[in-house]
């Protein structure tokens, strides 16, 4: 067993687990923070993405224990315009998906205001197109096929 | 996934004094190659020496005019770095073009170089495998290999190396720094990876004590562009990749560096098709000749023999776009759209 800390939407959370476990079964199964979703377990889908200090990355392939005292948002910590675009636009059907997709598309802004490129990045551009928000948010699958409204609620959002 | 120990390490040497003293330990770093494969019960290691606190994430410039990167510092920031996008528009293309933005941030420069090949029968336990099970045989030859290898490959395994940085530090002649208990050694890129021969289990050249702790690559000037083809438009490996730099001088190859991804256990170095070019027009037929000259030796399997023309056209495509000059800026054209 570790004991380790970890701030969870702002709030200091000590954690007491075994080493081997994942940062997305520590968020659900010991914090009882279940709107962070397990699809593939494998990297492969994105409906666990979290933020860590301000980051996006899969929480299913992070081992809790890697992220002592680190800032953790979930999607129970989001307060953000893109979850209001998300209902507007019809940005998702099921809902399985859409935790992730709103935390990647939070994290995507931020590395695209951070002037950081996507692999469609033209030279001198600078704006969100919507070649650049469908490469940027590859990483989030959707099994309903909510693609269009989720592109047009962060199209809204980046404007 | 079977219980371990973890440890974390706060220096370069405790890690390595501690995967030398410990048995069956492995390093983590990003994890998403590592924990996937400690969940399927493919790696089961005993202790696991976590090294993302290691003060390895630097990017520096080197006196004569290359670059070191930490083994620490994550896929995301090194295609995003200054120094990377407009020296080594290469390499920045290959990290964008490979996994997604969340893996991206997650993974290390020394994960990537020491990821595992993606052969579906190497991670199903219940298959035969020489690489997971040395000596159980070999269930991709037989079976679907659309992924799998046409260079370089044995008897014993077709798998490739699936990583994208790896084809753009290949055509770089990058170097690896690596540190254990007995000291810092340096090993090419060209070193570093192996062909399966009869020990397909034995992909690298690194000992299981040894810590990669940096890369260099040398100084580029000729413009370079990084070209992957796969079956979605992203966030999947690649089916074929080119990585090359090109230049030329009134119209002939005056410099030409290439190498392949997805075609071989490790990034494959076009030293054929490189040999051919250099001093020629260039041409679309010089490209084409040069191409047909690398995959002379590849040998196809039904599911992936379209590799073979595949490659060749990928490269031609690729070295046509450079001497066109619509990367001759040096910076991001089409990206990794095939
Ligand atoms: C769904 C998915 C899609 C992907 N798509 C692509 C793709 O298109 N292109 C691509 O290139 N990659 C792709 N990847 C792979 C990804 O790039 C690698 O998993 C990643 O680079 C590994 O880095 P890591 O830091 O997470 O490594 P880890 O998982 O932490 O480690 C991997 C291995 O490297 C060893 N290791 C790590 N660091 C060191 C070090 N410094 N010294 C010695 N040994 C070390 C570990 O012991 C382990 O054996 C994909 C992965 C996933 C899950
Ligand atoms: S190709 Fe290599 S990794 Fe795949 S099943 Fe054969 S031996 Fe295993
Ligand atoms: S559950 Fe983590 S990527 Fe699918
Ligand atoms: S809304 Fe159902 S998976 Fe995306």
């Amino acid at each position: 067993m570790v004991t380790l800390r970890m701030r969870v939407n702002g709030v200091t959370r000590s954690l007491e687990l075994e080493p081997w476990v994942s940062l997305l079964d520590a968020l659900r199964e010991r914090l009882g923070l279940t709107g962070t979703k397990k699809g593939c377990d494998q990297g492969a889908c994105g409906a666990c993405t979290v933020l860590v200090d301000g980051e996006r990355i899969n929480s299913c392939l992070a081992l809790a224990v890697q992220y002592e005292d680190r800032d953790i948002t979930t999607i129970e910590g989001v307060t953000h315009p893109i979850q209001q675009a998300f209902i507007e636009h019809d940005g998702f059907q099921c809902g399985y998906c859409t935790s992730g997709q709103i935390c990647s598309a939070i994290g995507m802004l931020a590395e695209h205001g951070a002037g950081m490129p996507s692999a469609v990045t033209e030279p001198g551009a600078s704006g969100l197109s919507e070649a650049e928000i469908r490469e940027r948010m590859s990483g989030n699958l959707c099994r309903c096929g909510a693609y269009n409204g989720i592109v047009d609620a962060i199209k809204e959002v980046a404007r | 996934m079977k219980p371990f120990a973890y440890v974390s390490a706060p220096d370069v040497a405790t890690a390595v004094r501690t995967i030398a003293t410990e048995p069956n330990a492995k390093f983590l770093g990003g994890g998403t190659n590592l924990v996937d494969l400690m969940r399927e019960d493919i790696e089961q290691p005993d202790t696991v020496v976590d090294i993302t606190r290691l003060p390895l994430t630097e990017i520096e410039e080197l006196p004569g005019g290359g670059v070191r990167v930490g083994a620490l510092v994550r896929n995301s920031h090194l295609a995003a770095h200054r120094l990377i996008r407009t020296r080594y528009p290469l390499l920045s293309q290959a990290l964008l073009a490979g996994a997604s933005a969340q893996l991206r941030n997650m993974a290390t420069v020394g994960g990537n170089l020491l990821q595992r090949t993606r052969c579906p029968y190497f991670y199903d336990g219940a298959s035969a495998c020489n690489k997971r099970v040395p000596g159980s045989g070999c269930d991709a030859i037989g079976g679907f290999n659309r992924n799998h290898a046409i260079l370089g490959t044995s008897d014993d395994c077709i798998a490739t190396h699936p990583s994208d940085m790896c084809v753009a530090l290949a055509a770089l002649d990058a170097t690896v720094e690596v540190e254990s208990v007995r000291g810092l050694r340096r090993v090419p890129l060209a070193d570093f990876h192996r062909l399966p021969g009869g020990t397909p289990h034995l992909e690298t050249t690194l000992e299981p004590d040894e810590l990669v702790t940096a890369i260099e690559v040398p100084e580029l000037t000729a413009p370079s562009s990084y070209r992957k083809v796969r079956d979605r438009a992203s966030y999947a490996f690649a089916l074929v990749s080119v990585a090359a730099a090109l230049e030329v001088t009134d119209g002939v190859v005056s410099d030409v560096r290439l190498a392949l991804g997805g075609v071989a256990a490790k990034p494959w170095r076009a030293r054929q098709a490189e040999s051919v070019l250099l001093g020629t027009p260039a041409t679309e037929e010089s490209f084409r000749r040069a191409a047909e000259a690398e995959l002379e030796p590849a040998v196809g399997r039904p599911d992936n023999a379209f590799k073979i023309e595949l490659a060749q056209r990928t490269i031609v495509a690729t070295l046509r776009r450079l001497s066109d000059g619509s990367f001759g800026d040096g910076s991001f054209g089409d990206g990794s759209r095939a």
